[in-house]
């Protein structure tokens, strides 16, 4: 378990050094983006229209946050990860044409993400879920808000951030994901968890 | 019964319920600090136990996640002026949403669009129990997505005794694995007909964790499905530890001769409920909270 501070536009060759466990700090720009963003991204990238914010080498971050407007500048007071597996389904795609760097979330992502993290060069990283306090106080500032149409937990909040993190490597660039081994273990402590409670299966 | 005194004490309610866990909840978190073995899962319950300390500092949400709301109201049926209590119930809903803030969360299914208020057709959702009395007692339970999505029911044989259950249970957990928030609180309940066994099974969350079952052979059951849960080494956010689940709670109904429904509802590490009676004078005795935090 290492611990690396990483600043954006974070380069290739910072995560590909990364491996699972490791914990990372990042400083810089992060994007949210949660369930109808995902999908507008997708229809954006087979349509050819360019997203409004460049995300080559900033992190994704599933959330969506809970926000205070006040004379017209928006303030974060909470912002925790929201479930990833549910982008399960776009991520691969984002990462290929955004060359996003970081994805941040909790709850874990599967093979076709893993595989994309690996082939483009790029990590999952867990933030506690429900630390959305903690989340918000390491926002600075709110940089620009997208898709507002889309309601406040959907839009893409342009977040920058100072050492936002701990952030746990779940997904390293070298096809390591620390879900699905979890995945594995469990089911391989099935038979004793069985044992104990009197069943036979 | 004074509407302003209603309104006033489910908004009391849901923002306190927003902002600070229930001692109980705390206590447990900080037991399975304590006890957890794993670094990357100690590291895990540090930021909670942190998180949950900086909102209330600042009184945010501790959670970005201010979830579904659910108020269970148990109505004294001497009560005078019962069907005020769902309009001062919206209300307010909505004025927590602006005020505390709550993040809008109410969304019609139809078309996609979000209310804005937490409000909307069955939003909040209110849970209504008549008894004897003249006493309102109002609870609130605030219960984000990711631990809703992984709720499950199944209709098991009749014929099996527990050992089904036993097994509906574990399969249940380790399928929803990292997605609930762990270490998180299980309702499990068995029993009546399906849409009954799923409301008590969201209902045992209520139930304060140091508070054991009151019938002998649920509370071993309880403990039971603990430790077998907590063998299976998902951890707090599934990566990996010992501390899976801080409680199990488990309730039943009567049910049919052929049937034997159980439903597992899950409530994520940030267990949100607060409670408060209501007296025929106006005066509130708050439950789950000290007055200076009202």
């Amino acid at each position: 378990m290492a611990v690396y501070y990483l600043k954006t536009p974070i380069p290739e060759k910072e995560i590909r050094q990364l491996r699972v466990n490791d914990v990372i700090y990042i400083t810089g720009l992060i994007v949210t983006a949660r369930d109808q963003a995902h999908r507008r991204a997708l229809e954006y990238i087979k349509s050819g229209k360019p997203l409004p914010i460049n995300l080559e080498g900033l992190a994704l971050y599933h959330c969506g946050p809970l926000v205070r407007r006040e004379d017209n500048e928006w303030f974060v007071l909470a912002a925790g990860p929201t479930t990833s597996t549910r982008m399960e389904y776009f991520e691969a795609e984002l990462i290929k044409n955004f060359k996003v760097r970081v994805v941040v979330g909790k709850g874990g992502m599967g093979e076709k993400t893993t595989e994309a993290m690996k082939k483009y060069g790029a990590v999952y990283g867990v933030f506690t879920g429900g630390a959305a306090v903690l989340a918000a106080k390491l926002v600075k500032n709110v940089r620009s808000v997208e898709w507002l149409d889309l309601g406040v937990p959907e839009a893409l909040w342009v977040l920058e951030v100072e050492n936002f993190g701990p952030l746990i490597v779940a997904i390293d660039s070298h096809g390591n994901n620390l879900f699905i081994e979890a995945a594995r273990k469990v089911e391989e402590r099935k038979t004793q968890i069985y044992k104990m409670l009197g069943l036979h299966s | 019964m004074e509407l302003t005194v209603l309104e006033d004490t489910v908004f009391n309610l849901i923002r306190h319920a927003a902002i600070h866990l229930p001692p109980d909840v705390k206590e447990a978190l900080k037991k399975a600090y304590l006890n957890e073995e794993s670094e990357i899962g100690k590291i895990q319950l540090k930021v909670i136990l942190e998180n949950v300390e900086l909102a209330e500092a600042h009184k945010i949400p501790l959670c970005q996640d201010t979830g579904i709301i659910t108020i269970y109201v148990r109505a004294g049926a001497e009560l005078k002026g019962l069907d005020k209590v769902e309009e001062a119930i919206i209300n307010a809903v909505k004025r927590a949403t602006r005020e505390v803030p709550l993040r809008p969360n109410a969304i019609n299914p139809i078309n996609n669009q979000n209310s804005g208020d937490n409000t909307g057709r069955f939003s909040p959702q209110i849970d209504w129990e008549i008894v004897s009395g003249d006493i309102l007692e109002l609870s609130v339970l605030l219960k984000g997505g990711g631990s809703e999505n992984v709720s499950s029911l199944s209709m098991l044989l009749p014929g099996v005794d527990f050992k089904d259950l036993k097994t509906f249970v574990i399969e249940t957990v380790i399928r929803a694995g990292a997605k609930p928030c762990p270490p998180t609180v299980l309702g499990v309940a068995f029993g009546g007909g399906a849409d009954l066994a799923v409301k008590l099974a969201k209902k045992a969350l209520l139930r304060p964790l140091n508070k054991p079952n009151s019938n002998p052979k649920l509370a071993k059951l309880e403990e039971e499905l603990l430790e077998a849960i907590n063998m299976t080494g998902i951890g707090p956010m599934g990566l990996g530890g010992k501390i899976t689940a801080l409680k199990v709670h488990v309730d039943y109904a009567y049910r049919h001769p052929a049937s034997f429904p159980v439903a597992v509802a899950f409530s994520c590490w940030a267990l949100r409920r607060a409670s408060a009676r209501i007296f025929p004078d106006g005066s509130v005795e708050y439950l789950t909270l000290n007055s200076e935090e009202a």
